[in-house]
Order: C-alpha cells, then structure tokens, then sequence
C-alpha cells in the first residue's frame, strides 16, 4: 500500500477516535441541563467524563498534528479556508475545558450556572460544527488552482452541511445518552436510558437522510457498505438501549459513529479536499502529501506508540469502570 | 490608510494575534512544567517518608497545579490550529518537517500527560498508592517531554537543519529527521526552558508559603510552610544558575547561527572585537543611533565567542552581507524591542533568585521574620521569572524578524492569503476578549486556594483491593 494511503487511513482512524471518545462527552455536556435537575445530578453527569474528557480531546489534537505532517496542503488550506467555523470550536472547547476544571472550585450557585452554560454550549458548538465542516469537506468547497480556500462563510452554510450539522449533535446527544445509562446508577440512568431511545430515533433518521445524500454526491462500494453497517449498528445500538442492555449500547452508538466518520472518509478517497472551482485545485491524498522519507519516519513512530497509548488509555476506562450515582457525591 | 493615519493589514493583526496567544499560553506552560515535577516530587517524599505534611503539601499545590493547568491546556490547542488558520503558507512551506514534532508531541507526549493527569486527579484513595504516584510521574514526564518536540519545532525555525528545499515546488523538505531533533539550537534552548519553567514554579512554593508564614507565625502548620518556602528557594537558585549556564551557551550558539539577533540583542551596531557589553544604552527613538551608554569592555566578545577579543558582528554589516546574500531589504528586527527584552529577561529572572536567597538567609537556623517587606518581596516573586519567560520568548521571537524561518521565509510570506483582514481581526478580538476574562477568573482562583492553605487531612479510609469499592468509585475532583 502507497505510503500516502496508509496516512490517509490513519488520520481517518484519528478522526473516527476523536468522534466516538469526544462524541460521548460533547453530548454528557449538552444533556447537562436536561438530565440534570439539581447540583449533585450535574456532578454525577460531569464526573462520569471527569477523568477522560481531556485524553479523548487529544484525540483531535494528534489529528492536527498528522494532518499538518502527512498533507500539509490539506491542513493549510483546510484550517485557512474554514477559518470562522475553527475559531467557534476553538472558543468552545477553551470555554468547555475550563468550566469542566473550575465549576466546583467556588459553592456560589451563580457561578456554577455560568461554567454549566459554558459546559453546554462548548459542548454544543463544535458537535454541530464538526458535522458541518466534515460535510463541507466531502462535498468539495470552491479552491484556486493553487489550493487556497476562495468561498466565505456562506458557502460554509449550505443545506447539505447544516443537516451534517444536525446529525452529527444529534449522534452525539444519543451516544452521550447511552453514556450516562451505562455509567450511572439509579433515577439519573433510567432517564437517560429513556431519552437514548428517543433522541437516537431521531438521530437515525437523520443520519440515514445524511448518509444517503452523502452518497450521492460522492460515493465507492466501500462508502456504500460502511454506510449501511453505520444504520445497522445504530439501529442495534437502539434495540439494545430500548431493553436496557447499556453496554451493547453503547457499542451500538459508538460503531455507529465509527462507521460514519469512515463512510466520509471512504467516499471522499483518495480526494482530501475536492474543489468546486477549478478541478485543478482539488487536493488529492497524493498532491497534499508530505515527502515519502516524513511519511516513513511518521509510520514508525506510529506503530511503536498507538498501542502504547491506546493500551493505558484503555486502561483508564477500565480503572474507571464502575458506575456513579447521587448517592456517591459526597456533600462538600 | 484609515482616519488615524496609519494602515493594518491581515498581516499585522496575525503576528499580534500569534504574540498575544503564544505569550498568554506560556504564562501556564512554566508552572506546569515546573509544578508537575515539584508536586511529584512532594508526592514522593510523602511515599518515601509516611510524612503528612508532604501530603498536605501535595495535595495543596497539586490544586494551584490543576487551576492553571487546565489554562495551559485549553490555550495549547489554538496554538496548533494557529499556524494552518492564520499561516498557511508557512505551514505549507514547512509543514514536511515542521508538522512532525507536532503529531510527535500530542502521539507521546499529550496523551501521556492528560491520560495521566486524569488519573492522578480521579485517582485519590481510589488506585493503589505507588500506583497513583506513578500517574503524577507520567504525567510530569508527559508535559516535559512535550516541550522538547515543540522547541525542535521552535528551533527549526531559528536554525534550520536537515532538509533542503525542492526546486520545483519551492518547499522545504526533510532530509534528516535526526538532524532536526538534535538541532543545536533545541539542545540548549530545551534545559534553557526547562529551568525557567522551575524558576517560577519555584518561586509560586515560595510566595504561597511565606504569605501563611508571615501571616500565622505559630499555626500547627508552621513547620510545613517552612519546609515548602526552603524548598521553593532552593530549587529558584538551582534553576537560576541553569538558566544562566544554558543562557550563556545560547549567546554562543546565537552569535554563530543568528548573528543579527546576537547584535539586536546589544544594540550592536558597528562590528567589534573586542565587543563590549552593553549594561544600559539609550538610543534614538528609531533606534538607529545611541545617545547614551554604560558598557562592560571585552565581555560580549566573551559571552558571544568564548573568547573575551572575539569579533562579535555589527547589525550594519550584517545588514550589507545579507542584502547582498538575500536581495535588497530590512534584515534587522525591531532594536529597542530586542534590546530590552533582553535586558528585561534577564533581570526579572535573576531578581528572582536574589529573593529566593533572601528567604533562605533570613530563614536560616529557625529564624522566622516577621517583616512586610520580605512578605512583599515574596509575594511578586512568582510574577518575576513569568515576566522574564514572556521577555524570553518576545526577544527569541522577534529577534528573527523579518524571518520565519531564518534565511529562507520571511514572515510575511508565511501568512494566509484566503484569511481576509475581517476574519482575523474578529479571531483576534474573540481570543483577546476570552483569554483576559479567564485570566481574570484564573488569578482569583490562584489567590483563593493558595489563602486557604493546606488541607486539614480527614483520615482516609485505607484501599484494600480485595474489599468491594463500589462505594468509593473515583474520588470526585469534579
């Protein structure tokens, strides 16, 4: 397989990382003031990612990071060409992390409401705007033979993008959901084994609406069967939360996620940026690509560490395994 | 041009935006280096000795460690979209070698550091003791590590190395990843940072503890505040000297691979050997001739070459020879800018380590002052080396201006030509707005749990593998 490839797969696999773990707790935080209805319900629900909200947003970090060293013609006129909607997500998971650290630093009711606001809309802001941006790069936005971005915001805003918006906060609020079913005992689990059901009912038909113009603009075999393992898994996801079952669950929701983001990635190969403008600014994973000698050096250090870091990362979840209730919150 | 008389491009309003997040961002970076390591090492002691008051202390600056570090982290993730938003043409022209280190960072380094930290946090009375001192461990070694992919990063821009540039796509490409990670530059700015980190971090034990000291001579706590202020000193005087041992070598490695920042440095302006150095010079308000100096003879030659007759090259000449090697135009950076934050650097940092000795003399053999002075002293202490940090990192920085990368981009060759003036500008202003509002929230937080001092310890219930925890499943930081 061409070095390039490899690269392509692996920055898919980051991003499809970063959906699923961040996709949880992006919706945690958008149910904050729904399942929620006192402080100590707040806490359980922030205390369920508490100890790996930040591991999972590395996730997004080191997808930067091989972007810029794999393509850095993808990152570049990525990054430059989306620049209003990356400030918002930016802004928000500033607001977001912080609040997340800082709420329980003073008692004053008023200022744990402020950082639960910050909680919820720096959660709600980049699960909508992710969605968008990934639509946007699989529908192909206007660029200059010499790849630089020359659409503006409102060609961000199309109707396609919007409804990738959607589905993606909508995905997400489900898989938040079943989350917080898995991981919490008593009333706080039952609401949220209730809502899983109803906001993925919701989530499925918009992903199926999403998946399936997704295809039509631009599709392969592979997109095809991941799309339709992507409603299948969901659809299994919901089965299993309707009856309780919260850990198939949540590997419904998660694989679901995971299967999505790869229908994207699937469709869009070997393109990385299409262009709707001059096709001779299209990025392709071959003209965006670093120098076969950086690809090489990247792989190694890839292979050696990923299961390094995938075994303790997993590890935490283990060490964190067990359930939380209101009952455990101890009353300082 | 507008009504004021003056013109900003898209291009002024990136570089202030990159000075403003990159200087904000390192006023977290240094305590969380430093932090991390002294907290584990307190951690330690506590281990090593069954002493409560090192666990106090851990979990007392473990706090002040989490409220900034969580700054750090949130202000850390603008810093990599950065360069692809307002620099792309930069990140094109290096994003071969330059992206590396960044994906080497987050892949070893971030998820060591958060992955851990989240451990450590969630982890009280909840993982097996050495198990859990372990995860403060990983976690310093995370953060340390992560300075030096980001310095080697740093320093390719100072002085590139291992690559070349391709004819045909106009782009730098690497040639030797080796060559990139030991970059001499990196070799000596990495301990140079690492020490300033703990020349605050240090100093941050120091204040907090002498405040309770001065305040509450005869508290049961009294001892403990003690042992943190000693240690704070001695670990600020330790650092100092680090700095200026690494300092010293940068000077030298300055002076051969960014002469013209070496001689912005001294408002240089006429070659000279022996140099002199410059203690104060005041010059023009443009900066281009000097009214006023008091020199050191033969010492910059010294601090420049090793050699106290050595030549040390004026920004004159070096502005001919590279005007003739680069094509015509303004090689120099901004002299007043460079020259005192130089000077600026240096004297806060080392006005630090003249406290820290203040505190262990008049500390010394069970002594105990009681004088507002020392108190005042002590409580700026930690604000110094920060400003000498940020002085440190205004001079490395704009010393290689106009380059971006010194001798084959200029900077304003690397900014993003899609990225309208509009854009940025409102990119600037959200993060100026967002960064002082949480500076101000940070700051109160700091001052409000270094008052309340450390913690009275509940006895905790010991953790017993075999017993069922379902009742303690995490401690609950959050």
């Amino acid at each position: 397989m061409e070095l390039t490839t490899i690269w392509f797969l692996l920055v898919a696999v980051l991003f499809t990382g970063y959906f699923i773990l961040e996709g949880f707790d992006f919706g945690v935080g958008m149910l904050l003031p729904v399942l929620g209805r006192d402080d100590r319900e707040r806490r359980v629900l922030i205390n369920t990612i508490g100890p790996v909200w930040d591991g999972n947003e590395v996730w997004l970090i080191t997808a930067g990071g091989a972007m810029f060293a794999a393509f850095p013609e993808w990152y570049a006129t990525l990054f430059s060409g989306f620049y209003l909607p990356l400030l918002l997500i930016l802004l928000a998971l500033i607001a977001r992390g912080v609040a997340f650290e800082y709420r329980h630093k003073r008692p004053e009711p008023s200022w744990k409401r402020r950082w639960d606001a910050a909680i919820f809309f720096g959660s709600l802001v980049p699960a909508v705007l992710w969605g968008v941006a990934f639509a946007n790069i699989l529908r192909g936005v206007p660029l200059t033979a010499d790849h630089e971005y020359a659409g503006g915001l409102l060609d961000l805003l199309n109707p396609y993008a919007l409804l990738g918006g959607v589905t993606t906060a909508a995905l997400f609020l489900t898989h938040g959901a079943v989350f917080v079913a898995l991981k919490t005992v008593g009333d706080i689990r039952e609401r949220a084994g209730a809502l899983a059901v109803r906001v993925g009912v919701v989530a499925a038909v918009l992903a199926v609406a999403f998946l399936t113009w997704t295809l039509s603009i631009r599709s392969s075999t592979a997109a095809v069967v991941l799309a339709s393992a992507a409603a299948a898994a969901l659809l299994a996801g919901l089965a299993a939360a309707r009856v309780r079952r919260e850990g198939w669950a949540f590997t419904g929701t998660a694989v679901a996620i995971g299967l999505a983001v790869a229908t994207l990635f699937a469709a869009l190969f070997p393109n990385v940026l299409p262009s709707t403008l001059d096709a001779a600014g299209t990025l392709t994973a071959t003209n965006a690509a670093s120098t076969p000698y950086t690809l090489k050096i990247m792989s190694w250090i890839a292979v050696v560490f990923t299961p390094i870091v995938l075994a303790y990362q997993g590890w935490t979840y283990w060490v964190f395994r067990k359930r939380i209730g209101v009952a455990h919150i101890p009353q300082h | 041009m507008n009504s004021w008389g003056f013109q900003v491009d898209a291009l002024d309003v990136a570089r202030w935006q990159f000075g403003v997040t990159t200087v904000y961002h390192f006023l977290f970076v240094p305590l969380t280096i430093g932090l991390s390591v002294l907290v584990a090492i307190l951690q330690t002691l506590w281990h090593r000795t069954g002493n409560e008051r090192y666990l106090k202390l851990t979990k007392f600056y473990g706090k002040l460690f989490l409220i900034n570090f969580a700054m750090g982290v949130v202000t850390g993730i603008v810093q990599e979209f950065q360069f692809g938003m307002n620099w792309s043409d930069y990140s094109r022209f290096v994003g071969d070698i330059f992206g590396a280190p960044l994906a080497i960072e987050a892949l070893v380094a971030f998820f060591l550091e958060s992955t851990f930290i989240g451990l450590w946090i969630f982890g009280w009375e909840r993982l097996p003791k050495r198990l859990h001192l372990a995860s403060i461990w990983a976690a310093a070694i995370g953060t340390n590590l992560s300075a030096y992919f980001i310095l080697a990063a740093n320093s390719f821009m100072q002085n590139p190395v291992g690559y070349r540039v391709n004819p045909d796509t106009g782009r730098a490409e690497l040639t030797d990843f080796v060559a990139v990670l030991t970059n001499k530059v990196a070799l000596v700015t990495f301990p140079h940072t690492i020490a300033g980190a703990f020349l605050v971090a240090g100093s941050l034990l120091v204040a907090v503890a002498l405040w309770h000291l001065v305040r509450n001579r005869d508290s049961a706590d009294t001892p403990t505040y003690r042992f943190a202020a000693k240690f704070g000193s001695w670990v600020t005087l330790v650092a100092a000297a680090g700095v200026l041992i690494t300092g010293d070598i940068q000077g030298k490695i300055m002076t051969q691979v960014q002469p013209m920042k070496m001689a912005a440095a001294e408002g240089l302006y006429s070659t000279e050997s022996p140099a002199s150095f410059s203690v104060l010079t005041v010059g023009s308000l443009d900066g281009s001739r000097e009214l006023f100096a008091i020199k050191i003879p033969y010492l910059l030659s010294y601090l420049g070459t090793g050699d106290p007759k050595g030549t040390v090259h004026g920004i004159n000449d070096l502005q001919a020879q590279y005007a003739s090697q680069y094509g015509a135009g303004n090689y120099a950076p901004i002299i007043p800018v460079t020259y005192w934050s130089f000077r600026f650097m240096i004297a806060f940092g080392m006005a630090a380590a003249a406290i820290a000795l203040l505190v262990l003399w008049t500390h010394r053999k069970g002594r105990a002052p009681h004088n507002k002075w020392l108190l005042r002293a002590g409580l700026v202490m930690p604000l110094l080396p920060l400003v000498a940090n940020s002085f440190g990192w205004i001079f490395t920085e704009m010393g290689r201006q106009p380059w971006i990368v010194f001798g084959e981009m200029l900077t304003r060759n690397g900014v993003s030509r899609s990225v309208s003036l509009t854009e940025v500008l409102t990119s600037f202003t959200a993060f100026t707005l967002i960064y002082a509002t949480l500076a101000v929230i940070e700051f109160r937080l700091l001052v409000r749990y270094a008052k309340a001092g450390v913690p009275d310890l509940t006895p905790a219930p010991e953790i017993d593998d075999s017993h069922d925890d379902a009742e303690r499943p995490l401690a609950f930081a959050y």
